[in-house]
C-alpha cells in the first residue's frame, strides 16, 4: 500500500517477477489435481501434526473422509482402500488462510472512479485460470479473502475463495462464507484522482474530513433506501393497488446488507485517528466493523478495536513506505493480540502469500507469541475473522480437510510445502510439479518449433505464389524485355534512380 | 435483346447469359432486370434437407419459389445451366461492419459521451452507451468490401456498430448494391456488448466489474421502466411520473423484442461468465469470440447458448522480441483455437462464424481452412455459414437453407465450395443476379467468342465491384 497509484500494494512487484518466473510458467495449467480419489477415504501418516487447537501430534495420523477431517491422532487405523499419504519426518499444518489477497482478479481491483463503488462485485470476475492461485497454493494457502482495491472509501464487494486450482471460477467461493465489502480511509480514497490532468474534475473526497463524509451520506442513503423498500413491501403486502416498487440501487443494496449484519466490513487503514473515526461513525449507524486491514497503528487502539469487536489483520514487517506507515512497528501483530484483538497476519500480495507460514514466524522474533499463536494468525485467526473457522483453521475433526504439508517445521525458514490439500483432495503436490516440468518443457517445445514450421511453410507458399504469376508473365514480356535490357545502359537506370531520389 | 422470355435451349453457357443480362442492364438499372431465374441440372445443396443430385432452383421476384428435381420453371425465366455446378444457400458472415463508417466519435461510438470534464459517476450517468444507434441507419452500400464479400459467396452479414459499452444494434443485411434501405433484413436484430472501461481512474466504469456491475444495473432500471410506465399511464394522476432515460427507452424495445445479445467472450473464463452472464440477464444471448470453446465446449452445450467463432485466431504478434518467452498457454491457444468448431460440432453446440475485422475474404477462407484441418468437415461449416447462423439471428425462417419461401440468396461454384480450386461463379442477392468474374489464367485459351472476350476483359478490369462491371458490360454490348 505505498503510493496512491498503486493500490493493490504491489511493492514487490519486480520480485514477484522473478520468483514466480520460470516455475509459473512451467507449471501453468498443470492438468488439475485427480479430484476424486477413488475410495474418497485419505489418511496422511506419521506426521508431526500442528493441530493448532490441541496441541502438537507426534508421529500423528490424519483420516480424511470426504473431504473432512473424520479422525486425528497416534491411533488412527488405515481403512481399506484408502489413499495414503506417507509424511514421515513432514509437518502438518491447517491449510493457511490469507485475510487480505487479491489474486483470481480479471481486470483491475479497484473501481476507482467513484467514491463509492459498492455496486462492483470481486465474485463476478474470479479468473480462475490466475496462475497466482497455483503460486500461492503451493505457498500452503487454502483460502483467501479476495478483496476490492483501495481506491474508495467504500469500495467494492469481496468474496472469500478456495484456492481449488482447475477448478471454474463458479467453484472458487468458499461455500456458505458471508460476503464482505471493502471499505477505505487515509492517504488512499483521498488521493485517488487527485490531481487529474484538465479538464477531468479531482474526485470527492480530497481530504479525510471527505473521507468521513462520504461514508455517512452513503449509509444516510442506504438507511433511506431500506426504508423506501420496507415502505413499499408493507403497502403492497396491504394490498394497495397500482404501486410502483422503487428502483433497486446495486450501490446501495450492500450497504443495507451491511446494516442488517449480512455482510462483513474488511476496512484498509493506517492511522489510529481514522481507525477510531470508523468505529465512531459505525456506532452510530448501526452496524460492525468486522476487520481493519493493515491497521498498522492498530497496538494505538488496540482496546478500542477490541471492544469495538473488529479484528485486525496486519502485516509482519512492512512499514515506512509512506507517511501514514511511518508510525508501523513490527510488534503490531502481537501487541493487538496482547490486548485482546483477534489478530492475522495477511500478504496483500501473491507473492508474500507465498510465505505466510514465515511471516507468521516474524510475531515471534518481534514480540515473543507463543509458536502456536503465530500459526493461529495465518490459520484459526483469519478464519475466525472471515466467519469460516467452523470449517477451517485448525486440524479438528468435522472440519475441512485443508491441509498443508510441510519438509520443515513451517516456522522454520527452510520450511517447503511438499503437499496442499483442499477438501482432502491433494490440489498442490511438489514431486508432480517438478516431474511436470520436463514435460511441459517438451509440449513447450513441440509448440514452438510447429509454430516456426507452419510460419515457413506459410512463408514458402507466398514465395511461391508471388513467383508464379511473375514466371508468367516474364515468359509474356521477356522477350521485349530482354531486348530494352540490352539496349539500355546501366548509366540510364543511374540516372533514373537520381531523378528519383530528387 | 430483350428481357423477355429466352429460349432455355439456347442458352448453353453462362456467359451468354451474362451477354443477354449485359444487353438488357440499361433496363436493369431502372428495375426492370426481370425478377424470374432459373438454375437447371445443378447439384443442389439445401442445407435444411438432403442434396439435390439434378435439380432445378426458381427465383422469383426476390425468393426462392421452387427447388426439386422437376421444378415447374416460368415462362419468362432466364436460365442458368448448372450442369457441372453446385448451388448453396448464400453464406452468413455473423459480425462485420461492412458497410458501416468507421467508428468515431462524431458517430455516437467510442467515446462519445465521454467528456472529460464531467466523466461519468456511475451507472446513472449511462456510460458508453448508445443502445439507439442502430446499424441500418448507418449503412453505406459504396463500401468497396460489399462486392469482395459477395463474390467470395457471402449474401448476408450482421452489421455490427461497434464503440462502447451498449454501441448500439446490429442489422442483419444482405449484400446487395441497389440503396441501403433495400438490403436490411432485419434492422433491429442484435445488441453487441462491449467490456470497455475507461481505462482510468477518470470516470466510471474503469474495471471489468464496474461494466458487469453497469450492465446489470442498467437491465435492471430497464425492466423497472417497463413495469412502471404500464402502471403509470393506467393511472397517472396520484402517481409521480416515469423518468425519461434514453438508454432505458431503447433496451425496453431490445428486450421486448428478444435481440440477442451478444456477450464478448473468448477465452474459457470469459466464456463461462459469459454463460452465467446470460441466464442472470435472463435475455437470449450469444457467446461472441469463443475461440478457447474447445476446453469448454460441453459446458456451452449444456447452457444452450449459441457462440458466434471469430475466424480470426489468435496469432502470434507480428514481430515479437525472440527473446520474450512464449508462455505455454498462449502458445497451446493458438495450436488449438481453430479447433473449436470441430470441438463444438462434437459437443453439439450451435455456432456461427464471423470474419472479426478480417481485411478480405481469402483471409475468411484461410482461417477456415484451418479449422477444417483440424476436424471441422464441409458440411458442418456450410451449417454454420448458413442455416445455423440464420437461426442464431433470428432469421432461420427466412435465410440459411434452398427452401420455398426464403430469400434467394444462392451461391453457384463449379464445385465443393470450400475446395481450394473451387470458383465462384454467380451469386443471388435478394433474387437479383450477380455474375462474379473471375480472370482467366492467360495460358489457357478461352472459347473463341468475340463477344465474350471482350465481355471477360472489360470485366477482368472492374472485378471487384460487379455492379460498375455490368454497366461496363452494356457499354460494351451497346
Amino acid at each position: 500500500m505505498n503510493r496512491p497509484t498503486n493500490l493493490t500494494g504491489n511493492r514487490r512487484t519486480i520480485s514477484i517477477a522473478a520468483m514466480i518466473g520460470i516455475t509459473a510458467l512451467l507449471s501453468v495449467l498443470l492438468p488439475a489435481p485427480a479430484r476424486a480419489q477413488s475410495s474418497g477415504v485419505t489418511v496422511i501418516r506419521d506426521a508431526t501434526i500442528l493441530t493448532v487447537t490441541h496441541g502438537i501430534i507426534e508421529h500423528g495420523s490424519i483420516l480424511i473422509r470426504d473431504g473432512k477431517i473424520a479422525a486425528v491422532g497416534t491411533d488412527v487405523a488405515v481403512p481399506a482402500g484408502a489413499t495414503v499419504i506417507d509424511a514421515a519426518g513432514e509437518f502438518v499444518m491447517p491449510g493457511i488462510v490469507d485475510c487480505h489477497s487479491h489474486i483470481a482478479v480479471d481486470g483491475s481491483v479497484n473501481e476507482g472512479s467513484v467514491s463509492v463503488s459498492s455496486m462492483a462485485n470481486i465474485a463476478d470476475v474470479l479468473n480462475p485460470d490466475d496462475i497466482v492461485i497455483y503460486d500461492d497454493l503451493a505457498g500452503g494457502v487454502t483460502s483467501a479473502n479476495v478483496l476490492h482495491g483501495s481506491a474508495n472509501p467504500i469500495g467494492g464487494q469481496t468474496v472469500v475463495i478456495k484456492l481449488r486450482w482447475g477448478r471454474p471460477a463458479s467453484e472458487l467461493p468458499f461455500e456458505g462464507a458471508l460476503p464482505g465489502i471493502k471499505f477505505a480511509l487515509g492517504e488512499n480514497p483521498k488521493q485517488s484522482n487527485f490531481r487529474p490532468q484538465p479538464p477531468v474534475p479531482i474526485r470527492y473526497p480530497a481530504s479525510r474530513l471527505g473521507v468521513e463524509e462520504v461514508i455517512r451520506q452513503a449509509f444516510t442513503e442506504a438507511k433511506e433506501y431500506k426504508k423506501t423498500w420496507d415502505d413499499y413491501d408493507r403497502r403492497k403486502a396491504a394490498g394497495e393497488a397500482n404501486l410502483i416498487a422503487p428502483r433497486r440501487d446495486l450501490k446501495l443494496d450492500p450497504l443495507v446488507e451491511v446494516l442488517e449484519g449480512k455482510r462483513y466490513i474488511h476496512c484498509h487503514s493506517y492511522r489510529q485517528d481514522e481507525i477510531l473515526m470508523l468505529i465512531r461513525v459505525a456506532n452510530e449507524f448501526g452496524f460492525k466493523v468486522r476487520t481493519f486491514q493493515h491497521v498498522l497503528e492498530g497496538y494505538k487502539v488496540a482496546d478500542e478495536i477490541a471492544a469495538s469487536g473488529a479484528g485486525g489483520s496486519t502485516f509482519s514487517d512492512w512499514w515506512a513506505y509512506k507517511m501514514e506507515a511511518f508510525d508501523a512497528i513490527p510488534y503490531n501483530a502481537a501487541l493487538m493480540t496482547e490486548r485482546g484483538v483477534i489478530v492475522s497476519i495477511n500478504s496483500d500480495d501473491a507473492e508474500e502469500a507465498r510465505h505466510l507460514n514465515q511471516e507468521a514466524a516474524k510475531a515471534i522474533k518481534y514480540g515473543g507469541v507463543s509458536p502456536v499463536e503465530a500459526l493461529k494468525m495465518v490459520t484459526l485467526n483469519p478464519a475466525i475473522q472471515l466467519g469460516i473457522d467452523n470449517r477451517v483453521g485448525s486440524i479438528d475433526v468435522g472440519k475441512d480437510a485443508d491441509l498443508a504439508i510441510y519438509n520443515h517445521d513451517p516456522l522454520s525458514v527452510y520450511a517447503v510445502a511438499q503437499k496442499v490439500l483442499i477438501d482432502g483432495h491433494v490440489y498442490f503436490d511438489r514431486s508432480q510439479d517438478l516431474a511436470q516440468r520436463a514435460v511441459l518443457d517438451k509440449e513447450k517445445q513441440a509448440l514452438v518449433d510447429k509454430e516456426k514450421k507452419a510460419a515457413e511453410d506459410e512463408k514458402k507458399a507466398a514465395e511461391n505464389s508471388a513467383k508464379e504469376p511473375d514466371k508468367d508473365a516474364g515468359k509474356k514480356k521477356n522477350p521485349g524485355k530482354k531486348k530494352t535490357d540490352t539496349t539500355t545502359k546501366p548509366p540510364q537506370d543511374g540516372a533514373a534512380s537520381a531523378g528519383g531520389a530528387r | 435483346m430483350q428481357s423477355g422470355p429466352t429460349p432455355t435451349a439456347l442458352l448453353s453457357t453462362i456467359l451468354l447469359a451474362a451477354y443477354f443480362v449485359c444487353s438488357a442492364l440499361a433496363i436493369h438499372a431502372e428495375g426492370g432486370e426481370p425478377p424470374y431465374f432459373a438454375i437447371t441440372n445443378a447439384r443442389i445443396f439445401t442445407v435444411s434437407g438432403a442434396v439435390i443430385e439434378n435439380g432445378t432452383v426458381v427465383v422469383a421476384k426476390g425468393l426462392i419459389q421452387a427447388v426439386g428435381a422437376d421444378s415447374k420453371i416460368p415462362a419468362e425465366a432466364w436460365i442458368i445451366d448448372g450442369k457441372g455446378l453446385s448451388v448453396y444457400p448464400g453464406l452468413i458472415d455473423a459480425g462485420t461492419d461492412l458497410g458501416l463508417p468507421k467508428s468515431d466519435e462524431s458517430h455516437g461510438g467510442a467515446h462519445s459521451n465521454v467528456d472529460r470534464a464531467h466523466p461519468a459517476m456511475g451507472p446513472e450517468d449511462r456510460p458508453y452507451s448508445t443502445p439507439w444507434r442502430i446499424a441500418a441507419d448507418e449503412l453505406k452500400p459504396d463500401d468497396k468490401r460489399i462486392a469482395d464479400w459477395r463474390n467470395a459467396g457471402f449474401t448476408s452479414t450482421l452489421a455490427l456498430p461497434s464503440g462502447g459499452i451498449f454501441p448500439g444494434q446490429g442489422s442483419l443485411i444482405d449484400l446487395g448494391d441497389e440503396r441501403a434501405g433495400e438490403m436490411v433484413v432485419r434492422s433491429h436484430d442484435a445488441v453487441p456488448l462491449s467490456f470497455q472501461t475507461s481505462g482510468s481512474f477518470y470516470g466510471y466504469p474503469d474495471s471489468l466489474m464496474g461494466a458487469l456491475a453497469y450492465m446489470r444495473q442498467v437491465l435492471d432500471d430497464t425492466r423497472w421502466y417497463t413495469a412502471s410506465e404500464a402502471t403509470y399511464e393506467a393511472h397517472r394522476n396520484g402517481i409521480a411520473r416515469i423518468p425519461y432515460d434514453h438508454t432505458e427507452h431503447f433496451l425496453d424495445k431490445s428486450l421486448e423484442r428478444q435481440e440477442i445479445f451478444l456477450i464478448p467472450a473468448n477465452n474459457q473464463v470469459q466464456i463461462v461468465r459469459a454463460l452465467l452472464l446470460a441466464k442472470e440477464w435472463n435475455v437470449p444471448a450469444a457467446v461472441w469470440g469463443g475461440q478457447q470453446g474447445y476446453a469448454v465446449a460441453s459446458a456451452i452445450a449444456a447452457a444452450k447458448v449459441p457462440v458466434l467463432v471469430s475466424l480470426k485466431w489468435p496469432a502470434k504478434g507480428k514481430d515479437p522480441d525472440p527473446e520474450q518467452e512464449q508462455p505455454l498457454r498462449d502458445l497451446r491457444f493458438r495450436d488449438r483455437a481453430p479447433g473449436t468448431p470441430a470441438e463444438f460440432v462434437k459437443a453439439g453446440v450451435k455456432f456461427a462464424f464471423y470474419s472479426d475485422g478480417l481485411e478480405a475474404p481469402k483471409d475468411i477462407r484461410k482461417n477456415l481452412k484451418r479449422a477444417m484441418d483440424a476436424g471441422l468437415s464441409a458440411d458442418a461449416a456450410l451449417r454454420a455459414f448458413t442455416l445455423d447462423a440464420a437461426q442464431i439471428l433470428g432469421a432461420g425462417d427466412v435465410m440459411g437453407s434452398i427452401e420455398p419461401g426464403k430469400i434467394a440468396n444462392l451461391v453457384i461454384t463449379d464445385g465443393d465450395l470450400f475446395g481450394e480450386k473451387t470458383k465462384i461463379k454467380h451469386v443471388f442477392v435478394d433474387g437479383r443476379w450477380y455474375p462474379v468474374h473471375e480472370e482467366t489464367p492467360p495460358d489457357k485459351p478461352v472459347e473463341p467468342k468475340p463477344a465474350r472476350a471482350a465481355i471477360d476483359d472489360v470485366a477482368a478490369s472492374n472485378s471487384s465491384n460487379a455492379a460498375a462491371s455490368r454497366a461496363a458490360q452494356a457499354r460494351v454490348a451497346q
